[in-house]
Protein backbone atom coordinates (compact mmCIF):
# COMPACT_ATOMS: atom_id res chain seq x y z
CA UNK A 1 0.00 0.00 0.00
CA UNK A 2 2.91 2.32 1.08
CA UNK A 3 5.04 1.22 -2.45
CA UNK A 4 1.65 2.48 -4.17
CA UNK A 5 1.77 5.49 -2.93
CA UNK A 6 5.36 6.39 -3.43
CA UNK A 7 4.71 5.49 -6.82
CA UNK A 8 1.92 7.28 -7.67
CA UNK A 9 3.87 10.17 -6.03
CA UNK A 10 7.03 10.16 -8.31
CA UNK A 11 4.89 9.23 -11.30
CA UNK A 12 2.85 12.42 -10.54
CA UNK A 13 6.30 14.36 -9.73
CA UNK A 14 6.97 13.10 -13.23
CA UNK A 15 4.02 14.46 -14.70
CA UNK A 16 4.65 17.96 -13.38
CA UNK A 17 8.04 18.20 -14.10
CA UNK A 18 8.96 21.42 -15.54
CA UNK A 19 5.38 22.08 -15.33
CA UNK A 20 4.37 23.04 -11.88
CA UNK A 21 5.90 22.53 -8.74
CA UNK A 22 2.55 22.97 -8.07
CA UNK A 23 2.71 22.63 -3.50
CA UNK A 24 5.60 25.33 -2.56
CA UNK A 25 6.93 27.88 -4.79
CA UNK A 26 10.85 27.74 -4.34
CA UNK A 27 12.21 28.61 -7.18
CA UNK A 28 10.18 30.03 -10.79
CA UNK A 29 11.99 31.10 -14.15
CA UNK A 30 10.40 34.37 -15.58
CA UNK A 31 10.40 34.78 -19.11
CA UNK A 32 10.75 38.05 -20.73
CA UNK A 33 11.72 39.29 -24.16
CA UNK A 34 14.69 41.43 -23.71
CA UNK A 35 13.31 44.01 -26.82
CA UNK A 36 10.49 46.19 -25.51
CA UNK A 37 12.22 49.22 -23.63
CA UNK A 38 11.85 50.45 -21.12
CA UNK A 39 9.95 47.19 -19.99
CA UNK A 40 13.01 44.95 -20.60
CA UNK A 41 15.54 45.21 -23.05
CA UNK A 42 19.17 43.51 -23.27
CA UNK A 43 22.08 45.36 -23.15
CA UNK A 44 25.03 45.55 -25.94
CA UNK A 45 26.67 42.99 -23.17
CA UNK A 46 23.33 40.70 -23.10
CA UNK A 47 22.46 40.99 -20.33
CA UNK A 48 19.11 42.33 -19.17
CA UNK A 49 17.62 45.53 -18.24
CA UNK A 50 14.47 47.67 -17.54
CA UNK A 51 11.74 47.66 -15.35
CA UNK A 52 10.35 44.23 -15.33
CA UNK A 53 14.31 43.53 -14.45
CA UNK A 54 14.28 46.04 -11.57
CA UNK A 55 10.73 45.16 -10.59
CA UNK A 56 11.14 41.05 -10.88
CA UNK A 57 14.02 41.17 -8.59
CA UNK A 58 11.88 43.18 -5.61
CA UNK A 59 8.74 40.82 -6.30
CA UNK A 60 10.45 37.66 -5.74
CA UNK A 61 12.39 39.77 -2.55
CA UNK A 62 8.91 40.17 -1.33
CA UNK A 63 7.22 36.39 -2.47
CA UNK A 64 10.64 34.85 -0.91
CA UNK A 65 11.74 32.59 -3.61
CA UNK A 66 14.45 32.19 -6.15
CA UNK A 67 14.11 33.66 -9.49
CA UNK A 68 15.97 33.14 -12.98
CA UNK A 69 14.66 35.30 -15.89
CA UNK A 70 15.04 33.83 -19.22
CA UNK A 71 14.36 35.72 -22.44
CA UNK A 72 12.28 34.35 -25.08
CA UNK A 73 10.71 35.39 -28.58
CA UNK A 74 7.56 37.14 -28.06
CA UNK A 75 5.23 35.66 -30.48
CA UNK A 76 6.18 32.17 -29.04
CA UNK A 77 5.78 33.22 -25.63
CA UNK A 78 2.54 32.06 -24.25
CA UNK A 79 2.72 28.46 -26.26
CA UNK A 80 6.02 28.28 -24.28
CA UNK A 81 4.26 29.31 -20.66
CA UNK A 82 1.41 26.97 -21.34
CA UNK A 83 4.43 24.09 -22.54
CA UNK A 84 5.70 24.54 -19.40
CA UNK A 85 9.10 26.27 -20.20
CA UNK A 86 8.76 28.64 -17.69
CA UNK A 87 6.71 29.98 -15.12
CA UNK A 88 5.54 33.11 -15.73
CA UNK A 89 5.83 35.97 -18.39
CA UNK A 90 6.70 39.85 -17.45
CA UNK A 91 7.44 41.24 -20.79
CA UNK A 92 5.79 44.28 -21.09
CA UNK A 93 2.04 42.12 -21.34
CA UNK A 94 -1.38 43.58 -20.96
CA UNK A 95 -3.74 41.27 -19.91
CA UNK A 96 -6.22 41.07 -22.30
CA UNK A 97 -9.77 39.10 -22.68
CA UNK A 98 -8.22 36.62 -25.63
CA UNK A 99 -5.13 36.00 -24.35
CA UNK A 100 -6.93 35.35 -20.59
CA UNK A 101 -8.96 32.58 -22.67
CA UNK A 102 -5.42 30.70 -22.68
CA UNK A 103 -3.21 31.72 -19.69
CA UNK A 104 -4.49 34.02 -16.35
CA UNK A 105 -2.91 36.99 -15.65
CA UNK A 106 -2.00 38.74 -12.17
CA UNK A 107 -2.78 42.23 -10.98
CA UNK A 108 -1.34 45.16 -13.36
CA UNK A 109 2.21 45.94 -12.64
CA UNK A 110 2.41 49.46 -14.85
CA UNK A 111 0.28 50.73 -17.85
CA UNK A 112 1.07 53.46 -20.16
CA UNK A 113 -1.47 53.66 -22.85
CA UNK A 114 -0.79 53.49 -27.06
CA UNK A 115 -0.44 56.08 -29.22
CA UNK A 116 1.78 56.71 -32.69
CA UNK A 117 5.11 57.23 -34.06
CA UNK A 118 6.24 58.94 -37.05
CA UNK A 119 9.05 60.26 -38.79
CA UNK A 120 9.86 64.13 -38.01
CA UNK A 121 9.08 66.36 -40.94
CA UNK A 122 6.29 64.50 -42.03
CA UNK A 123 2.59 65.87 -42.47
CA UNK A 124 1.37 62.91 -39.62
CA UNK A 125 2.88 65.03 -37.29
CA UNK A 126 0.18 67.52 -36.37
CA UNK A 127 -1.67 64.66 -35.96
CA UNK A 128 -5.01 66.02 -33.45
CA UNK A 129 -5.27 65.10 -29.77
CA UNK A 130 -1.86 64.98 -29.45
CA UNK A 131 -1.26 64.32 -25.55
CA UNK A 132 -3.92 63.73 -24.76
CA UNK A 133 -5.90 60.06 -23.01
CA UNK A 134 -8.65 58.27 -24.05
CA UNK A 135 -10.04 55.35 -22.51
CA UNK A 136 -11.51 52.59 -24.59
CA UNK A 137 -13.69 51.36 -21.22
CA UNK A 138 -15.07 54.67 -19.84
CA UNK A 139 -14.56 57.03 -22.64
CA UNK A 140 -15.53 55.21 -25.33
CA UNK A 141 -17.46 57.60 -27.51
CA UNK A 142 -14.76 60.42 -27.00
CA UNK A 143 -11.99 57.63 -28.05
CA UNK A 144 -13.94 56.60 -31.02
CA UNK A 145 -14.13 60.68 -31.80
CA UNK A 146 -10.89 61.15 -31.57
CA UNK A 147 -10.47 57.97 -34.26
CA UNK A 148 -12.58 59.58 -36.76
CA UNK A 149 -10.53 62.62 -36.26
CA UNK A 150 -7.59 61.21 -37.23
CA UNK A 151 -8.40 58.70 -39.61
CA UNK A 152 -8.56 61.39 -42.80
CA UNK A 153 -4.74 61.75 -42.26
CA UNK A 154 -4.04 57.97 -42.25
CA UNK A 155 -5.80 57.19 -45.33
CA UNK A 156 -3.74 54.95 -47.70
CA UNK A 157 -0.91 55.02 -45.16
CA UNK A 158 1.01 52.50 -43.81
CA UNK A 159 1.07 51.43 -40.44
CA UNK A 160 3.59 49.34 -38.70
CA UNK A 161 3.00 47.63 -35.44
CA UNK A 162 3.95 44.25 -33.73
CA UNK A 163 2.26 40.87 -34.44
CA UNK A 164 -0.06 39.61 -31.89
CA UNK A 165 0.18 43.61 -30.08
CA UNK A 166 -2.57 45.06 -28.29
CA UNK A 167 -1.77 47.77 -31.09
CA UNK A 168 -2.30 45.27 -33.81
CA UNK A 169 -5.86 44.28 -32.36
CA UNK A 170 -6.53 47.90 -31.97
CA UNK A 171 -5.70 48.78 -35.83
CA UNK A 172 -7.54 45.96 -37.04
CA UNK A 173 -10.36 46.98 -34.75
CA UNK A 174 -10.43 50.54 -35.92
CA UNK A 175 -8.13 51.69 -38.69
CA UNK A 176 -8.38 48.41 -41.33
CA UNK A 177 -9.34 49.56 -44.49
CA UNK A 178 -8.35 53.16 -43.40
CA UNK A 179 -4.60 52.45 -43.72
CA UNK A 180 -2.13 49.86 -44.42
CA UNK A 181 -1.74 47.69 -41.85
CA UNK A 182 2.00 45.62 -41.81
CA UNK A 183 2.85 43.15 -38.89
CA UNK A 184 6.76 43.02 -37.70
CA UNK A 185 8.35 40.29 -35.36
CA UNK A 186 9.39 43.09 -33.18
CA UNK A 187 9.04 46.59 -32.54
CA UNK A 188 12.74 47.78 -32.97
CA UNK A 189 12.09 46.44 -36.84
CA UNK A 190 8.62 48.78 -37.36
CA UNK A 191 11.18 51.83 -35.96
CA UNK A 192 14.06 50.71 -38.40
CA UNK A 193 11.21 50.36 -41.13
CA UNK A 194 9.62 54.18 -40.05
CA UNK A 195 12.99 55.84 -40.14
CA UNK A 196 13.67 54.04 -43.57
CA UNK A 197 10.69 55.43 -44.81
CA UNK A 198 9.07 52.24 -46.09
CA UNK A 199 6.06 52.91 -42.93
CA UNK A 200 4.12 55.92 -42.24
CA UNK A 201 3.56 55.52 -38.86
CA UNK A 202 4.12 53.25 -35.76
CA UNK A 203 2.13 52.18 -32.96
CA UNK A 204 3.08 50.84 -29.92
CA UNK A 205 2.74 51.60 -26.09
CA UNK A 206 3.48 54.92 -25.58
CA UNK A 207 5.95 54.03 -23.45
CA UNK A 208 8.28 52.21 -25.32
CA UNK A 209 7.98 54.67 -28.23
CA UNK A 210 8.67 57.63 -26.03
CA UNK A 211 11.96 55.86 -25.43
CA UNK A 212 12.78 54.63 -28.60
CA UNK A 213 12.14 58.25 -30.09
CA UNK A 214 15.21 59.10 -26.93
CA UNK A 215 17.54 56.54 -28.18
CA UNK A 216 20.19 57.39 -30.35
CA UNK A 217 19.78 57.11 -33.89
CA UNK A 218 16.39 57.45 -33.56
CA UNK A 219 15.96 61.51 -33.58
CA UNK A 220 13.89 61.26 -36.37
CA UNK A 221 11.17 59.76 -34.40
CA UNK A 222 8.60 61.34 -32.55
CA UNK A 223 5.67 60.67 -30.74
CA UNK A 224 2.21 61.77 -31.88
CA UNK A 225 -1.49 61.49 -31.93
CA UNK A 226 -3.73 60.64 -29.77
CA UNK A 227 -3.44 57.99 -26.37
CA UNK A 228 -5.42 55.13 -26.19
CA UNK A 229 -6.37 52.56 -22.80
CA UNK A 230 -8.08 50.32 -21.65
CA UNK A 231 -11.03 48.51 -23.01
CA UNK A 232 -9.32 46.16 -25.99
CA UNK A 233 -6.13 47.46 -24.92
CA UNK A 234 -6.27 45.25 -22.12
CA UNK A 235 -5.91 46.72 -18.42
CA UNK A 236 -1.88 46.97 -18.49
CA UNK A 237 0.99 44.96 -18.21
CA UNK A 238 0.53 42.04 -15.73
CA UNK A 239 2.40 39.10 -15.06
CA UNK A 240 0.96 36.10 -17.41
CA UNK A 241 0.85 32.65 -15.47
CA UNK A 242 -0.60 29.31 -16.68
CA UNK A 243 -4.33 29.08 -15.16
CA UNK A 244 -3.49 26.25 -13.31
CA UNK A 245 -0.91 28.06 -10.96
CA UNK A 246 -3.93 29.79 -8.91
CA UNK A 247 -1.49 29.99 -5.51
CA UNK A 248 1.23 31.72 -7.69
CA UNK A 249 -1.04 33.75 -8.96
CA UNK A 250 -2.05 35.54 -5.64
CA UNK A 251 1.64 35.48 -4.54
CA UNK A 252 2.77 37.90 -7.39
CA UNK A 253 -0.80 39.47 -6.61
CA UNK A 254 0.41 40.05 -3.24
CA UNK A 255 3.55 40.93 -4.07
CA UNK A 256 2.15 43.78 -6.44
CA UNK A 257 -0.14 45.10 -3.87
CA UNK A 258 2.79 45.65 -1.44
CA UNK A 259 4.87 47.25 -4.41
CA UNK A 260 2.38 49.51 -5.42
CA UNK A 261 1.43 50.47 -1.07
CA UNK A 262 4.95 51.11 -0.58
CA UNK A 263 5.82 53.58 -4.11
CA UNK A 264 8.31 51.26 -4.99
CA UNK A 265 6.07 50.71 -8.56
CA UNK A 266 6.26 54.76 -8.81
CA UNK A 267 9.89 54.76 -7.72
CA UNK A 268 10.53 52.12 -10.46
CA UNK A 269 8.53 53.45 -13.15
CA UNK A 270 9.83 57.30 -12.80
CA UNK A 271 13.05 55.56 -13.05
CA UNK A 272 12.70 53.41 -16.22
CA UNK A 273 9.24 55.67 -17.98
CA UNK A 274 10.19 58.98 -17.04
CA UNK A 275 6.49 59.10 -15.82
CA UNK A 276 4.49 57.23 -13.07
CA UNK A 277 2.88 53.91 -14.75
CA UNK A 278 1.37 53.12 -11.53
CA UNK A 279 -2.06 51.32 -12.19
CA UNK A 280 -5.23 53.01 -10.38
CA UNK B 1 -8.81 28.38 -44.27
CA UNK B 2 -7.25 31.28 -43.54
CA UNK B 3 -3.80 29.91 -44.38
CA UNK B 4 -5.21 29.67 -48.26
CA UNK B 5 -4.58 33.31 -49.28
CA UNK B 6 -0.79 33.15 -48.71
CA UNK B 7 -0.36 30.33 -51.22
CA UNK B 8 -0.40 33.00 -54.20
CA UNK B 9 2.22 34.86 -52.22
CA UNK B 10 4.59 31.88 -52.34
CA UNK B 11 4.12 31.07 -55.30
CA UNK B 12 5.35 34.54 -56.27
CA UNK B 13 7.55 34.77 -54.53
CA UNK B 14 9.37 31.36 -55.89
CA UNK B 15 8.13 31.45 -59.65
CA UNK B 16 9.49 35.18 -59.76
CA UNK B 17 12.96 34.29 -58.13
CA UNK B 18 13.31 31.59 -59.80
CA UNK B 19 12.63 32.21 -63.20
CA UNK B 20 15.53 35.42 -62.98
CA UNK B 21 17.16 33.52 -60.94
CA UNK B 22 17.72 30.87 -63.89
CA UNK B 23 19.82 33.54 -65.99
CA UNK B 24 21.96 34.39 -62.85
CA UNK B 25 22.73 30.80 -62.81
CA UNK B 26 23.54 30.75 -66.36
CA UNK B 27 25.53 33.78 -66.37
CA UNK B 28 27.71 32.55 -63.31
CA UNK B 29 27.84 29.34 -65.11
CA UNK B 30 29.32 30.36 -68.02
CA UNK B 31 31.52 33.20 -66.16
CA UNK B 32 33.03 30.07 -64.37
CA UNK B 33 33.95 28.24 -67.58
CA UNK B 34 35.00 31.07 -69.61
CA UNK B 35 38.70 30.99 -69.13
CA UNK B 36 38.77 34.68 -68.45
CA UNK B 37 40.35 35.28 -64.93
CA UNK B 38 38.67 38.38 -64.08
CA UNK B 39 35.12 36.93 -65.03
CA UNK B 40 35.68 33.94 -63.06
CA UNK B 41 36.74 35.64 -59.72
CA UNK B 42 33.75 37.20 -60.31
CA UNK B 43 31.25 34.47 -60.32
CA UNK B 44 33.43 32.45 -57.81
CA UNK B 45 33.23 35.37 -55.35
CA UNK B 46 29.68 35.31 -56.08
CA UNK B 47 28.85 32.00 -55.24
CA UNK B 48 30.84 31.94 -52.53
CA UNK B 49 29.42 34.62 -50.93
CA UNK B 50 26.02 33.44 -51.06
CA UNK B 51 27.00 29.62 -50.56
CA UNK B 52 28.65 30.82 -47.47
CA UNK B 53 25.98 32.62 -45.47
CA UNK B 54 22.88 31.41 -44.52
CA UNK B 55 19.46 33.32 -46.27
CA UNK B 56 18.16 34.74 -43.34
CA UNK B 57 21.03 36.67 -42.94
CA UNK B 58 21.04 37.54 -46.68
CA UNK B 59 17.30 38.93 -46.81
CA UNK B 60 18.25 41.12 -43.34
CA UNK B 61 20.62 42.52 -44.88
CA UNK B 62 19.31 43.26 -48.53
CA UNK B 63 15.91 44.54 -45.98
CA UNK B 64 16.74 46.13 -43.28
CA UNK B 65 20.66 46.67 -44.01
CA UNK B 66 20.36 48.97 -47.05
CA UNK B 67 17.62 51.26 -45.65
CA UNK B 68 20.10 52.48 -43.50
CA UNK B 69 21.38 53.85 -46.11
CA UNK B 70 20.93 57.55 -47.29
CA UNK B 71 22.24 57.49 -50.83
CA UNK B 72 20.50 54.07 -50.91
CA UNK B 73 17.07 55.70 -49.60
CA UNK B 74 17.67 58.43 -52.37
CA UNK B 75 18.61 56.43 -55.20
CA UNK B 76 15.81 55.64 -58.33
CA UNK B 77 16.63 52.08 -56.76
CA UNK B 78 14.76 52.75 -53.50
CA UNK B 79 10.96 52.82 -55.00
CA UNK B 80 11.76 49.21 -55.28
CA UNK B 81 14.21 48.24 -52.35
CA UNK B 82 11.36 50.49 -50.35
CA UNK B 83 8.60 47.30 -50.50
CA UNK B 84 9.65 43.95 -48.92
CA UNK B 85 8.17 42.45 -51.62
CA UNK B 86 11.25 43.10 -53.79
CA UNK B 87 13.78 42.69 -51.38
CA UNK B 88 12.51 39.09 -50.57
CA UNK B 89 12.73 38.55 -54.82
CA UNK B 90 15.96 39.64 -54.91
CA UNK B 91 17.34 37.71 -51.45
CA UNK B 92 16.12 34.66 -52.92
CA UNK B 93 16.59 35.59 -56.57
CA UNK B 94 20.61 35.52 -55.82
CA UNK B 95 20.29 32.75 -53.77
CA UNK B 96 19.19 30.43 -55.81
CA UNK B 97 21.36 31.57 -58.87
CA UNK B 98 24.88 30.78 -56.63
CA UNK B 99 23.57 27.00 -56.10
CA UNK B 100 21.41 26.74 -59.44
CA UNK B 101 24.79 28.20 -61.20
CA UNK B 102 27.17 24.88 -59.54
CA UNK B 103 24.39 22.77 -60.67
CA UNK B 104 24.27 24.44 -64.44
CA UNK B 105 28.00 24.31 -64.59
CA UNK B 106 27.87 20.54 -63.81
CA UNK B 107 25.51 20.02 -66.40
CA UNK B 108 27.52 22.15 -68.77
CA UNK B 109 30.70 20.15 -67.91
CA UNK B 110 29.07 16.89 -68.41
CA UNK B 111 28.83 17.45 -72.24
CA UNK B 112 31.05 15.04 -74.35
CA UNK B 113 34.20 16.38 -75.94
CA UNK B 114 33.35 14.76 -78.63
CA UNK B 115 30.09 16.18 -79.66
CA UNK B 116 31.00 19.57 -79.51
CA UNK B 117 34.00 18.71 -81.41
CA UNK B 118 31.88 17.11 -83.82
CA UNK B 119 29.71 19.78 -84.12
CA UNK B 120 32.61 22.44 -84.36
CA UNK B 121 33.73 20.33 -87.36
CA UNK B 122 30.55 20.59 -89.26
CA UNK B 123 31.19 23.85 -89.35
CA UNK B 124 28.90 25.55 -86.40
CA UNK B 125 29.17 28.82 -84.91
CA UNK B 126 29.95 28.85 -81.28
CA UNK B 127 26.18 29.99 -80.53
CA UNK B 128 25.22 27.70 -82.82
CA UNK B 129 27.08 25.10 -80.52
CA UNK B 130 25.71 26.23 -77.72
CA UNK B 131 22.14 26.27 -78.76
CA UNK B 132 22.20 23.44 -80.19
CA UNK B 133 24.35 21.14 -78.80
CA UNK B 134 25.83 21.93 -75.34
CA UNK B 135 22.88 23.62 -73.61
CA UNK B 136 19.91 20.97 -74.83
CA UNK B 137 22.43 18.34 -73.02
CA UNK B 138 23.64 20.23 -70.26
CA UNK B 139 19.91 21.18 -69.25
CA UNK B 140 18.84 17.35 -69.70
CA UNK B 141 21.47 16.82 -67.21
CA UNK B 142 21.16 19.44 -65.22
CA UNK B 143 17.51 18.94 -64.85
CA UNK B 144 16.62 16.60 -62.32
CA UNK B 145 19.24 18.71 -59.53
CA UNK B 146 17.88 22.12 -61.11
CA UNK B 147 13.97 20.47 -60.12
CA UNK B 148 15.28 19.89 -56.34
CA UNK B 149 16.62 23.57 -55.83
CA UNK B 150 13.51 25.05 -57.00
CA UNK B 151 11.71 23.03 -54.55
CA UNK B 152 14.48 23.91 -51.74
CA UNK B 153 13.90 27.74 -53.02
CA UNK B 154 9.92 27.40 -52.67
CA UNK B 155 10.46 26.30 -49.15
CA UNK B 156 13.30 28.84 -48.58
CA UNK B 157 10.28 31.26 -49.19
CA UNK B 158 9.30 31.12 -45.62
CA UNK B 159 11.63 32.91 -44.69
CA UNK B 160 10.00 36.36 -46.26
CA UNK B 161 7.29 36.26 -43.59
CA UNK B 162 10.22 37.76 -41.14
CA UNK B 163 9.91 40.89 -43.17
CA UNK B 164 6.33 41.32 -42.78
CA UNK B 165 5.32 39.28 -45.83
CA UNK B 166 2.35 37.41 -45.40
CA UNK B 167 2.66 34.71 -47.22
CA UNK B 168 2.07 30.75 -45.97
CA UNK B 169 4.31 30.88 -42.64
CA UNK B 170 3.50 34.10 -42.25
CA UNK B 171 -0.23 33.70 -41.89
CA UNK B 172 0.27 30.95 -39.81
CA UNK B 173 2.53 32.74 -37.60
CA UNK B 174 -0.25 35.56 -36.99
CA UNK B 175 -2.74 32.83 -36.50
CA UNK B 176 -0.96 30.80 -34.32
CA UNK B 177 -0.14 34.68 -32.19
CA UNK B 178 -4.11 35.22 -32.17
CA UNK B 179 -5.02 31.87 -31.03
CA UNK B 180 -1.95 29.99 -29.47
CA UNK B 181 -2.61 27.03 -31.21
CA UNK B 182 0.90 25.77 -32.56
CA UNK B 183 0.34 22.55 -34.04
CA UNK B 184 -2.54 22.63 -35.67
CA UNK B 185 -1.76 25.14 -37.67
CA UNK B 186 1.94 24.49 -38.32
CA UNK B 187 0.65 20.89 -39.22
CA UNK B 188 -1.79 22.43 -42.00
CA UNK B 189 1.06 25.41 -43.20
CA UNK B 190 3.83 21.91 -43.48
CA UNK B 191 0.74 20.44 -45.32
CA UNK B 192 0.25 23.25 -48.05
CA UNK B 193 4.27 23.13 -48.63
CA UNK B 194 3.50 19.33 -49.20
CA UNK B 195 0.92 19.74 -51.42
CA UNK B 196 2.65 22.33 -53.75
CA UNK B 197 5.89 20.52 -53.10
CA UNK B 198 4.17 17.24 -55.11
CA UNK B 199 2.67 18.91 -57.90
CA UNK B 200 5.91 20.55 -58.30
CA UNK B 201 8.24 17.41 -58.30
CA UNK B 202 5.68 15.59 -60.46
CA UNK B 203 5.69 17.86 -62.83
CA UNK B 204 9.47 18.15 -62.72
CA UNK B 205 9.18 14.47 -63.27
CA UNK B 206 7.04 14.53 -66.27
CA UNK B 207 9.23 17.02 -67.97
CA UNK B 208 12.41 14.67 -67.06
CA UNK B 209 10.36 12.10 -68.98
CA UNK B 210 9.92 14.15 -72.20
CA UNK B 211 13.21 15.33 -71.84
CA UNK B 212 14.64 12.05 -71.74
CA UNK B 213 12.70 10.03 -74.12
CA UNK B 214 15.24 8.47 -76.21
CA UNK B 215 16.65 6.68 -73.22
CA UNK B 216 12.99 5.12 -72.31
CA UNK B 217 12.55 4.01 -75.58
CA UNK B 218 15.81 2.59 -75.86
CA UNK B 219 16.17 0.87 -72.19
CA UNK B 220 13.75 -1.72 -72.87
CA UNK B 221 14.67 -3.00 -76.71
CA UNK B 222 18.22 -2.35 -74.80
CA UNK B 223 17.62 -4.94 -72.10
CA UNK B 224 15.93 -7.48 -74.74
CA UNK B 225 19.34 -7.66 -76.71
CA UNK B 226 21.29 -7.67 -73.50
CA UNK B 227 19.04 -10.86 -72.45
CA UNK B 228 19.37 -12.13 -75.86
CA UNK B 229 23.25 -11.94 -75.95
CA UNK B 230 23.17 -13.94 -72.91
Amino acid sequence: MKFGKLVLAVCMGLAMLGHAQAKEWKHITIATEGAFPPWNATKPDGSLDGYEIDLYKDLCKRMNVECTMVTQAWDGIIPALTAGKFDAIMAGMSATAKREKIISFSESYGTTGQTFAVARGSDLEKMPHFGEVFSLETELPQAEKAIEDIKPLLKGKIIGVQTASIASVFLDKYLKGTAEIREYKSTEQHDLDLLAGRVDVIMASMGYLSTAAAKEGNSDMVVAGPRFQRGILGRGSSVGLRKEDTDLRDMFNKAIAEAKADGTIKKLSDKWFGFDVTPH
Amino acid sequence: MRLLPGIPMTLQLAFIASAFGVFFALAAALMQLSGNVVLRSIADFYVFCIRGTPLLIQIFLIYYGMGQFDFIRHSFMWPILREPYWCAIFALMFNTGAYGSQIVRGGLLSVPRGQVEAARSCGMSQVLIYRRIILPLAIRQALPAYGNEVILLLKATSLASIITLMEITGLAAKMISETYRVVEVFLVAGSLYLLINFILSRGVAVLEKRLMRHTAAERPSSRVAARGAA
